[in-house]
């Protein structure tokens, strides 16, 4: 699934790196833990998350990830966005609950990770 | 080739920018990803416990065309018990390490897991040095 159509499913607003309109999304891992992210291999794979810190950038880049979609309404501040950018993840934010978001991916075919 | 850089006490807004900038050299250098993503994680779990449970330190990495080695020395509290940190689920991380995403216990298992060697000395009251070797070929 394309970036751009997730950010639709999730009513998200798309911030940070700007979309890769090749980029498909297969799979998707929620997780506030950021120790966590990085044990797994996030190849093909969004990271739902409502931890929004510069960590969250950090983490994402190190772990490979390209899209980050920021549940709970969470407002990324400069520093963070400047991080995205950098790294090259775009960021969707989204008003739902992290729960609401991983229904909504899960029930339009998106796998677990695991 | 040779690199060095600081590691600041508890600064969480800085943190993990030396990974970054390994991350950007090893691109460059035309590493192979999967050799690049093993490297920085290990390298990126260190730097984040230098800052989380010890007062900051150094980082030297050095890379040839067979090796990359990786040094994170710091000053600190050390580890009583490296058995028990190496097991997964063990962590003394503090509630501000934890609002950070961080705590879960899983770091050096993970840097076990992600490198060719690993290396720790540590010594209480004093510090730790973690070297972590990946195998390019
Ligand atoms: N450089 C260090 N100085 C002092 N203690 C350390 C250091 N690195 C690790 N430790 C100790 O070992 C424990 C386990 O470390 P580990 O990296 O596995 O987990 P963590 O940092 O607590 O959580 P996570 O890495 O999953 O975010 C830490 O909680 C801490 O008690
Ligand atoms: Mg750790």
């Amino acid at each position: 699934m394309k970036i751009k159509e997730i950010a639709q499913l999730v009513d998200g607003q798309i911030v940070g790196a700007p979309v890769d309109e090749t980029y498909e999304v297969e799979k998707a891992f929620a997780s506030d833990l950021m120790s966590d992210v990085l044990r797994f291999s996030m190849d093909e794979t969004v990271l739902v998350t409502g931890l929004c810190n510069n960590q969250t950038m950090r983490t994402a880049e190190m772990a490979d990830l390209r899209v980050v979609i920021l549940g709970r309404d969470k407002q990324p501040d400069e520093d963070m966005l400047e991080l995205a950018v950098d790294a090259d993840i775009t960021l969707v934010k989204s008003k739902f609950s992290i729960f609401k978001i991983s229904g909504i991916l899960y029930n339009a075919g998106i796998k677990p990770l695991y | 080739m040779h690199y060095t850089f600081q590691i600041e006490r508890g600064n969480f807004t800085d943190a993990g920018q030396a990974s970054s900038s390994v991350k950007r050299t090893l691109k460059q250098l035309g590493v192979a990803p999967a050799n690049i993503k093993r490297t920085v994680v290990a390298l990126f779990e260190a730097e984040i416990n230098a800052v989380a449970h010890a007062y900051g330190g150094t980082i030297d990495v050095d890379i040839d065309g067979e090796k990359i080695v990786m040094v994170v020395a710091d000053e600190g509290p050390g580890i009583p018990n490296l058995d028990l940190a190496m097991q997964e689920g063990w962590s003394t991380a503090s509630p501000k390490v934890r609002e950070m995403g961080y705590g879960a216990g899983m770091g050096l298992p993970n840097i076990k897991k992600n490198t060719d060697d690993l290396k720790i000395e540590t010594e209480v009251g004093v510090g730790t040095t973690v070297t972590m070797t990946v195998y390019l070929v």
